[in-house]
């Protein structure tokens, strides 16, 4: 019987035996891109929504505070979305009659909410707090980036446990003085570290790195 | 998985669409929280040991030879049967791990298909789109993810409990009681807490029905504007009332002027676990209806007669936590009181008694006249059960004697009314009037013979004398005596209108059924123990456009429209006046209140009741009554004692499903009964001799055949039960109750009559042959006769106050390979006081609601798989011969022991458990794989395994119930307690807010504020002053299974009893 092979297939069966270390290692770190990628977190994302609200035109434009209408981010775990009044507190007088506010308008005039699309959304085994995040020093523009120069809001953080432990075990390294929280043109200085490990003392800021601070 | 987190400000508007979730419920076989599949099914493969009967006999020789355990569970135990070894050894009972539901051909294709197609999807992660909805106008107080309190009020048995009701964003989620109200105290019970799985069942009757057609308000109130008619004409002759016991002031007063437009029509009262004895024997002392309340803080003898004050007196919360208060040998405390129990079926309040005698209930009244005689007060025959216990009598009387002035008499709802008399007399004599007993006017509006009152109903019926009858709640058809034939005679009735949660047996058998408003739907008042007012105000709107009573009631006078708000609202505008503020106004509403014009400050006061939960000074005064003769001789019937050829059968509600109110309600049919832990289902209960006499086995299906009428039921024996004598209990057996309560257990109420609601003799057992499994936990995450229950009698402890120490060995610090842990902040722990426990099941249903723990249905419990997170073990405990027929009783709450050296962390291969800087044993669902090595490793037996899904994800309902702060976990999740992490984290987020420590006592773990015993006490233990380190450093504190060197943060305070010296037997 004829060899099915011939002889110059050993080199290669003998290459691909070596070589499936670095195959699988390849397949893992390529897994482990797309699972830290875009993609998968949705990080960068921007996301429609059915009222074209512009951060950049209310925060960075008229200097509206992030408090104004998320009421809720200094004392309870979910930072609000502002009901249709606090739209309609201005824009019952400025551009009252655009087409653009119309959803507003018949939210207003049908008492049916306004469905915005989640842009940040943690699983639901995860409990995050804000209140407690803005007492001790975290800024916004911490975690959501740049909200003030975002036409439409994109998440900026993967929002994955490693990034949330990244500054739970280091938080010298991102908090700033709380009078700084909602301002949103604040750049860390440039001995973080040094401003950071002061904070950190002054808020007795804790490393909380067990399981229950988030999941329960 | 927890839906309303992600859509938070939608749930509050999405409740304008109820009726959406309620029809796509229907016909699903999932309801309550977990799914529950089975109906009578006969192959369960019983986990429950029960199938070969124990030997009795060898029970006895063990004990009496003190060869077995010193605290037992079950007689399996006592024996070791082999089936009970067995079960013992496997961490998990046979065949738990096996999906063994029978699984029909198109399932099994479908869940192929299912997973198959999952199976590619599992590593895909992305998150769903979701919307977030917020308010249109944001109400003032509401602030998203942070929960509101309101005050309100849980009837029960017509009388009020006053509670503070979570609500989180318009939804109310978890029932706490009010710290200031006098029926709470800040406690609440099982049925409280079950409450809210009421509110949300989706089997509630969710449309207004004429002949079971969906109808229309409109359409009734014309059917009924015309029917009323008909009747003014005839001053109401024909029209006639039923309601179950009313204390509500707003709905007695539209009854009266109801009855005042129609004077010839009647208003009848009834519900079967009525107070009637109580009312009658009071009638028989003091000629007129009085209410008796007790002071347990001043009682230092106590002698309960058939009474299970513990659990079913509306008072009850407030007397566990007097009574227990001078109980608790903590903090200095020296004495203690002393209780006397005489009683047939076993009771907690039995449990926690110092002297148990285990009477039928038909002697008890012989009892009393033995004792009564040996107090000196005159008249009544000797009777041979005195005689049989002349030494326990004599040792009380003369205990009671002793204690003149710091003693109290109770007889219980179940005895006749001369045995109430007798108590009120020994009361008088032992001069405790005015000092531990006080009596006030009655908080019912209108006090009836309610068993009279049916009777005189059910003869005008039949005599074809009412045309209109109008049923306000209650399900007279289901639960009235059989002999009584309602059922039968109902139909003579030209119009029939009821008024109910459910669509239930009486509904039926109406022309018109009403969806009734749930109490935490509507608006209402109603009365505690004591007659404070307590204004009900709903939570919510009514899920499926439900009427209250008010609103019904309404409906026949000349304005139908008013709403439940305007009705008492309006009644108590001119009633106000005078009540909070301008010193006590303590009578009922009904004599004190001239109405007025409204006071100016009318608003004031009716926001300040709904704040504080109740009418600031409404209990009544105390009222001098005197007993004019104190010679009942006449009322004296000497019963014989039954035997076993003539036994005596007792009728009693049951401890959870009460009187079949709450069939339907899953997480009180699952949990287990305090005595028997039996889930499920109910029994005929006897006693060890009897059963050995009648050669019964547990689970053994035998007829009662009792005056003619015949009820199959199975066998349960108990030890502590009288002999001769068979328990059944009420509630079950129901046809019409939903998808949870329907077909479970027998109806006790089929053999019931109207001459002996509560006991008599004349029972006849015959034997079938057949069996009828139970699903029991008793033997369920047994820790294996390792002395788990520590106790003593007050004597040894103050002679030797180390003996529990020396109970059982607790290695030092120190003793591990594995590094300690240090703990820089706070540090959890918690003491569990078992001389304070009662076993009255309330921690486990609080902490049901607070975590979202699933049911699971009667096949799961019987294979080992039930969900709770802190269960109540009871114990027995008792050597030698009468050990069996009156043994001590323990109840011990076993949640997870949060161990400093916890064998359940070492063993996760995927570090899904594992320990937190504040030395919590933290349970990670998204990590778990299921190996279940953690619960295999646990030498507590607390680790739960959600087998199937027994969350129910889909019946949207049961969405809204959902705590939004824990995780609704799903199938292959390890689960069990956190010390309520959740509740932790809140209170830690809020002092680092402000910049300060956590407090002692901020931190209530649900099961700790639920307690009426204030067993349960959780705190920092780095904090030396904290309550918990104080009650860790006494004496009686003890770790469970220490020995192992766990070094559990849990730890219990020993049990004490203080036996009367005199007395050798319990």
């Amino acid at each position: 019987m004829p060899q099915i092979f011939h002889r110059s297939t050993n080199t290669f069966s003998k290459l691909s035996i070596f070589g499936a270390f670095f195959i699988i290692a390849a397949i893992a770190a390529v897994l482990t891109a797309i699972n830290r990628s875009g993609y998968v977190t949705e990080a960068g994302v921007t996301r429609e929504q059915p009222v074209p609200f512009s951060h950049r035109h209310h925060v960075a434009g008229m200097g509206i505070d992030c408090r104004y209408c998320h009421t809720s981010v200094e004392n309870a775990a979910f930072a609000n979305i502002p009901p249709t009044k606090t739209c309609m507190n201005c824009h019952s007088q400025i551009w009252a009659n655009s087409p653009t506010l119309e959803p507003v308008r018949e939210s207003f005039r049908t008492e049916k909410s306004i469905q915005w699309t989640r842009v940040h959304d943690l699983p639901d085994f995860a409990y995050f707090d804000h209140s407690i995040h803005v007492n001790k020093g975290i800024g916004c523009s911490t975690c959501h980036g740049p909200v003030d120069n975002m036409p439409l809001v994109r998440q900026e953080n993967s929002l994955q446990m490693e990034w949330c432990l990244d500054c739970h075990r280091h938080p010298e390294r991102y908090v700033r003085p709380r009078q700084e929280v909602f301002n949103m043109e604040y750049q860390p200085p440039a001995d973080q570290v040094a401003l950071g490990s002061k904070l950190v003392k002054e808020y007795k800021i804790h490393s909380l790195t067990s399981c229950s601070t988030c999941h329960r | 998985m927890t839906p309303p987190r992600s859509v938070v400000n939608s749930v509050a508007r999405s409740l304008g669409a109820p009726s959406g979730g309620a029809s796509s419920s229907k016909g699903r076989g999932a309801v309550g929280v977990g799914r529950v599949e089975l109906q009578h099914s006969s192959d369960v493969t019983s986990a429950s040991m029960c199938s070969n009967p124990p030997d009795l006999a060898a029970v006895r020789a063990r004990l009496s030879a003190a060869q077995g355990p010193q605290y037992w569970r079950s007689l399996e135990e006592i024996t070791e049967t082999k089936e009970f070894r067995e079960f013992l050894h496997r961490e998990f009972p046979q065949g738990v791990s096996e999906w063994n539901d029978p699984v029909g051909r198109r399932q099994f294709l479908k869940l192929m298909g299912a997973s198959l197609a999952l199976a590619g999807l599992t590593a895909c992660t992305r998150q769903p789109k979701e919307t977030i909805m917020p308010y249109v106008r944001a109400p003032e107080e509401i602030v998203p993810g942070q929960p509101l309190f309101f005050a309100s009020a849980v009837p029960f048995g017509g009388i009020a409990k006053g509670v503070l009701v979570e609500s989180h964003m318009g939804r109310p989620t978890k029932i706490e009681g009010n710290p200031e109200h006098p029926a709470s105290l800040g406690a609440t019970d099982v049925f409280a807490q079950a409450s809210v799985l009421t509110l949300y069942d989706p089997d509630r009757s969710q449309a207004l029905t004429h002949l079971g057609e969906i109808s229309s308000w409109s359409t009734f109130l014309g059917d009924l504007r015309e029917a009323l008619g008909g009747e003014r004409t005839r001053k109401g002759a024909g029209l006639r009332l039923l309601t179950e016991t009313v204390t509500s002031p707003t709905l007695a007063h539209q009854i009266n002027g109801l009855l005042q437009e129609f004077p010839s029509a009647r208003w009848h009262q009834y519900e079967p676990a009525n107070r009637d004895n109580l009312r009658q024997g009071s009638l028989l002392a003091f000629g007129e209806y009085v209410n008796t309340q007790y002071h347990f803080e001043k009682a230092t003898v106590i002698l309960a007669l058939d009474s299970d004050f513990l659990a079913s007196d509306p008072a009850s919360l407030r007397y566990t936590r007097e009574f227990i208060a001078r109980r608790r040998m903590r903090e200095g405390q020296k004495e203690m009181n002393r209780l006397y129990v005489v009683e047939s079926t076993p009771s907690i309040t039995g449990a926690k008694a110092d002297h148990r005698l285990s009477l039928q209930a038909g002697q008890v009244e012989n009892f009393v006249w033995a004792l009564t005689r040996e107090l000196g007060i005159p008249g009544g025959q000797p009777t041979t059960t005195g005689a049989a216990h002349s030494d326990w009598i004599a040792a009380l009387a003369r205990d009671l004697k002793k204690h003149r002035g710091a003693s109290l008499v109770m007889a219980g709802e179940a005895q006749p009314p001369v045995v109430h008399a007798l108590a009120h007399t020994m009361n008088q004599v032992l001069d405790n009037v005015s000092r531990t007993v006080v009596y006030t006017d009655p908080v019912e509006a209108h006090p009836v013979n309610q068993i009279k009152s049916l009777r005189e109903l059910v003869k005008d019926v039949d005599s074809g004398l009412v045309n209109i009858l109008l049923i306000l709640g209650g399900n007279p058809v289901y639960n009235a005596p059989a002999d009584l034939g309602f059922k039968e005679r109902l139909y003579k009735v030209n119009l029939r209108i009821h008024l109910g949660l459910y669509q239930n047996e009486t509904s039926e058998l109406c022309h018109w059924h009403v969806p009734e408003a749930h109490f935490l739907e509507s608006w209402g008042d109603l009365r505690a123990y004591d007659g404070t007012v307590t204004i009900l105000q709903p939570l919510i709107e009514p899920l499926y456009a439900g009427k209250s009573p008010h609103e019904l009631l309404a409906a026949l006078t000349d304005r139908p429209d008013r709403s439940s708000y305007e009705i008492v609202r309006d009644y108590w505008k001119r009633r106000l006046i005078g009540i909070g503020g301008q010193g006590p106004v303590a009578k009922p509403a009904r004599t004190v209140v001239q109405p007025k014009e409204p006071s100016a400050d009318f608003e004031h006061r009716w926001r300040k009741a709904l704040h504080d939960g109740f009418i600031a000074n409404s209990a009544f005064l105390p009222k001098q009554v005197a007993i004019p003769d104190t010679d009942f001789s006449r009322e004296q019937v000497v019963t014989e004692a039954a035997t076993s050829n003539n036994l005596e059968i007792i009728f009693r509600p049951d401890p959870h499903i009460h009187d079949g109110r709450f069939a339907n309600n899953g997480w009180l049919q699952e949990l287990p009964k305090p005595l028997t832990r039996l889930t499920w289902d109910n029994a005929a209960l006897i006693s060890p001799a009897t059963a050995e006499q009648l050669g019964l086995a547990n689970e053994e299906w035998v007829e009662l055949n009792y005056k003619g009428r015949k009820l199959p039921a199975p066998v349960w024996i108990l030890p502590g039960h009288a002999n001769d004598s068979v328990t059944v209990h009420l509630g079950y057996g129901r046809t019409r109750a939903g998808k949870v309560g329907d077909g479970r257990g027998f109806n006790a109420y089929s053999i019931q009559t109207v001459q002996a609601p509560w006991f008599d003799s004349g029972l006849k057992l015959q034997k079938t042959g057949r069996r009828y499994p139970l699903a029991c936990t008793q033997h369920h995450h047994s820790m294996e006769g390792r002395n788990p229950v520590r106790a003593g009698t007050l004597e040894e402890y103050r002679e030797h106050p180390d003996f529990v120490q020396e109970m059982g060995e607790t290695p030092p610090p120190g003793l591990t390979l594995y590094q300690e842990f240090k703990y820089e902040g706070y540090a959890w722990g918690m003491v569990i006081d078992l001389n304070a426990c009662t076993g009255c099941n309330a921690c486990t249903v609080a902490c049901q609601a607070e975590n979202n723990i699933p049911i699971v249905g009667k096949d799961q419990v019987a294979n080992g798989r039930e969900m709770h997170w802190i269960r109540v073990d009871r114990y027995y405990k008792g050597e030698g011969e009468r050990a069996l027929d009156n043994p001590e009783t323990y109840h011990q709450p076993v949640p997870c022991m949060q161990c400093e050296n916890a064998p359940c962390e070492l063993v996760c291969p995927v570090a899904a458990t594992s320990h937190s800087t504040e030395g919590l044993n933290d349970m990670v669902y998204n990590r778990c794989v299921g190996t279940r090595y953690c619960a295999n490793n646990c030498p507590y037996k607390v680790r739960r395994f959600n087998f199937l899904l027994y969350s129910d994800f889909e019946t949207p309902s049961l969405k809204m119930l959902r705590n939004t702060d824990v995780t609704v976990r799903s199938r292959g999740v390890m689960e069990k307690c956190t010390y309520c992490v959740q509740r932790i984290n809140a209170a830690k987020i809020a002092a680092e807010k402000e910049d300060r420590q956590v407090r002692d006592g901020e931190i209530a773990t649900a099961c700790e504020a639920v307690c009426p015993a204030q067993a349960i006490v959780f705190g920092n233990i780095n904090d030396p002053n904290s309550r918990v380190s104080r009650l860790k450093a006494e004496k009686l504190n003890y770790g469970l299974l220490a020995d192992l060197n766990t070094r559990p943060r849990t730890t219990y305070l020993a049990a004490l009893r203080n036996p009367n010296p005199e007395i050798k037997a319990r």
